[in-house]
């Protein structure tokens, strides 16, 4: 087992940001809009540093798809304790259509390129709200994937993971190599110290591009429109049961 | 022009009785990054604007930014209201490397540079101007002492504790030596092998917390000022007595307490070659010398409180705004009206000029320009800026800044020590007036 876990980071608008749509519906306004690592990235490379302290693996690899700026992305990672950075150069048109399917593409690629033992994944991106990559990355693989994941335990050759599911939780064993993605009660996610920071510019970040990894980025998708969410009106107190059902049936619900 | 300024001011300080201010000492800081990259290919030089970062300092202030809204938010009230440091809150400086933050990795430090102090510094400040002072004390004030005057020994003693555990205080003033500070009549006697120290010193900011004390106190009286020295002294020893804190109306949380020296005994630093290393009890750097140390160290923490100044100004207008946005009178928000629009622009104003003249002081120190001056002027500027802001941010929220279930009026009163300590505003405006007659001898 190579002990190599790689680590899938995305640069995100902040989760405090209020986001606005442009202005012809295109998609939402990211200029100058402040951007930070998904939450779940922060927990996927928790997870991961925290395996590496506890000697069960021997490197992090923190890998991260976009434009130029995603390299602040992958320095953050290592400010955490990630040992290495990825940086797979996606720009322009490219980068507005990269969605789950060409990440996992990527991911799978640099999994048999790096050869990875483990690749975690936070479970979705706060922009999307796809929650397909880690899936459709271990089924590229063939790789066995534990998706939810509120508890990850590596266990010799194979891993240990306790589900968060809509009954409960659910505790599955498979082999590794395998794919799990971070729900957000597995770990609380460590600040980067001002140490860890400085450290972090000593590790090296390799640049490369699809191509490189023979990687086709065409999307299946278009995106049509783009609109905010309506706004929520005010709703209408009623007194008494049969109040309300006199309403119900005026809207015509009943 | 400024190389035959320095010049000037070197001779003239042997002819001014009082060298406060105006003896550079000739302090020469280290500058760890280059200034700002500008030439381009066409040799054709672009200065990219003051606010520019390097990555790290970047990622810096992002992280502390994170830090100190997260886990120093959450206890800023209680503190202030016990008037206690929360213990939980000291351990996590140590911890993010907040209090080493120049200090060499070989000691335990961050290894960054004095900018990435004064951003830090800045960043505490916007949440906690307590937590940001005892930032600023120890990196500003005790790790830069130590680091450019500390013998090998002291620096592998001391450097490695202060980036990982240990508090540090800089004891200069007395009850009768304030701005006055080399009137100090603190003495220290010398015995054979040791000195044995007198006095007793007043305003000592983190003292309730510190585990060493570096003491200014005059081992020869008759020499005036060229007498004083500075001591180590460790928490432990015999005849140090740590005084009641004072109840202050802000900056609570940081605990300022009077203290006396009673027959403390301090061994000298001995020369050695091989031998058992006799560290505690020491002197820094000469004897005699400690003026000039003094002098040196708090034009560069004159920067520092500047810092904390301004990201108490910028956390005070930061909480303001939002409340002036949603509330409702008259039909439209407070913040619509021209009076208030005006007021506020002003006030955005003034902390926007503040923090231009901050890191520009902070950057040409860096650059190993003379910056006192310009220190001084960030200072005076930044300190009465907060006042000024806190101020009007309480009148803009109404009854409810009044109130201490809002944090404005903490803001307000943590701001007045600035205009106060680390020289008085009227110290600054007389340093400077100093420079600029100096600037106009030909």
């Amino acid at each position: 087992m190579s002990g190599r876990v790689l680590v899938g980071v995305k640069r995100v608008i902040d989760y405090a940001v209020k986001i606005r749509v442009k202005p012809d519906n295109s998609g939402i306004v990211t200029d100058g809009v402040k951007h930070s690592m998904n939450p779940f990235c922060e927990i996927a490379i928790e997870e991961a540093v925290k395996l590496k302290e506890k000697k069960l693996i021997k490197e992090v690899v923190a890998v991260s798809c976009g434009p130029q700026q995603s390299q602040e992305t992958i320095r953050t990672a290592l400010a955490m304790g990630a040992d290495r950075g990825i940086h797979v150069e996606v720009t322009g048109k490219d980068y507005e259509a990269l969605g789950p399917l060409q990440v996992s593409k990527i991911m799978a690629a640099l999994a048999k390129k790096e050869d990875a033992q483990l690749i975690i994944l936070g479970k979705q991106a706060i922009d999307d709200d796809c929650n397909q990559t880690g899936q459709m990355t271990a089924a590229l693989l063939d790789w066995p994937q534990g998706t939810f994941a509120s508890e990850v335990a590596l266990e010799g050759d194979k891993v240990k993971v306790v589900r968060e599911i809509d009954g409960g939780l659910e505790t599955i064993k498979i082999n590794t190599p395998a794919v799990v993605t971070a729900d957000l009660r597995l770990n609380t996610p460590r600040y980067a110290t001002l140490p860890n920071i400085m450290k972090a510019k000593k590790k090296k970040i390799a640049n490369m591009k699809p191509a490189d990894l023979g990687v086709d980025l065409t999307s299946r998708l278009e995106v049509l429109r783009v609109d905010e969410p309506p706004q929520r009106q005010a709703g209408v107190k009623v007194e008494t049961v049969e109040d309300l059902v006199g309403k119900l049936k005026e809207a015509g619900t009943i | 022009m400024a190389a035959p300024l320095v010049r000037i001011l070197s001779k003239s300080c042997r002819q001014i009785s009082r060298p406060w201010g105006a003896c550079q000492a000739g302090w020469r800081s280290t500058s760890h990054r280059p200034a700002t990259d500008m030439a381009s290919d066409q040799g054709v030089v672009s200065f990219p604007p003051l606010q520019t970062y390097s990555e790290e300092e970047n990622m810096m202030r992002e992280a502390v930014k994170k830090y100190a809204q997260e886990r120093i938010g959450p206890f800023v009230s209680k503190m202030d209201e016990n008037c206690v440091m929360d213990k939980e809150v000291l351990d996590s400086l140590f911890e993010q490397g907040l209090m080493g933050i120049e200090i060499d990795p070989e000691y335990g430090g961050t290894g960054s540079t004095f900018f990435s102090s004064i951003l830090v510094i800045e960043e505490l400040a916007k949440v906690d101007a307590s937590v940001a002072v005892l930032c600023d004390i120890q990196n500003t004030l005790i790790n830069t002492l130590f680091s450019k005057l500390g013998t090998a020994a002291q620096k592998e003693q001391y450097l490695s504790r202060l980036s990982t555990d240990m508090i540090g205080s800089f004891c200069l003033s007395e009850a009768e030596a304030g701005s006055d500070a080399f009137a100090l009549k603190t003495r220290a006697e010398k015995h054979k092998d040791y000195y044995v120290i007198n006095g007793s010193k007043m305003w000592i900011s983190n003292a309730e917390h510190a585990g060493v004390f570096l003491v200014m106190a005059n081992v020869d009286p008759s020499a005036g000022y060229r007498g004083i020295t500075c001591f180590i002294v460790d928490r432990d020893t015999e005849g140090l007595e740590i005084c009641k804190k004072e109840n202050k109306l802000g900056l609570r949380a940081s605990s300022t307490c009077p203290l006396n020296f009673d027959n403390v005994k301090v061994r000298p630093n001995t020369l050695h070659h091989g031998g058992p290393m006799y560290l505690e009890k020491n002197i820094l750097g000469q004897i005699g010398h400690g003026y000039k140390y003094a002098i040196g160290m708090l034009n560069e923490g004159r920067i520092g409180i500047a810092a904390q100044m301004l990201g108490l100004a910028q956390g005070c207008f930061d909480n303001t705004i939002p409340y002036t946005r949603q509330r409702v009178q008259f039909g439209k928000r407070i913040f619509d009206f021209q009076g208030m629009q005006h007021q506020i622009s002003h006030v955005a104003t003034q902390i926007e000029a503040a923090r231009l003249l901050t890191y520009n002081a902070a950057r040409m120190k860096e650059a190993g320009r003379p910056f006192i001056k310009e220190a001084c002027m960030a200072k005076y500027f930044s300190a009465e800026v907060a006042t000024l802001t806190t101020s009007k941010c309480i009148e803009w929220m109404g009854g409810v800044g009044f109130t201490k279930d809002y944090p404005i009026e903490k803001y307000y009163r943590d701001c007045k020590i600035g205009t106060i300590y680390e020289g008085t505003t009227n110290v600054q405006l007389s340093t400077m007036a100093k420079f600029i007659d100096k600037e106009y001898d030909h």
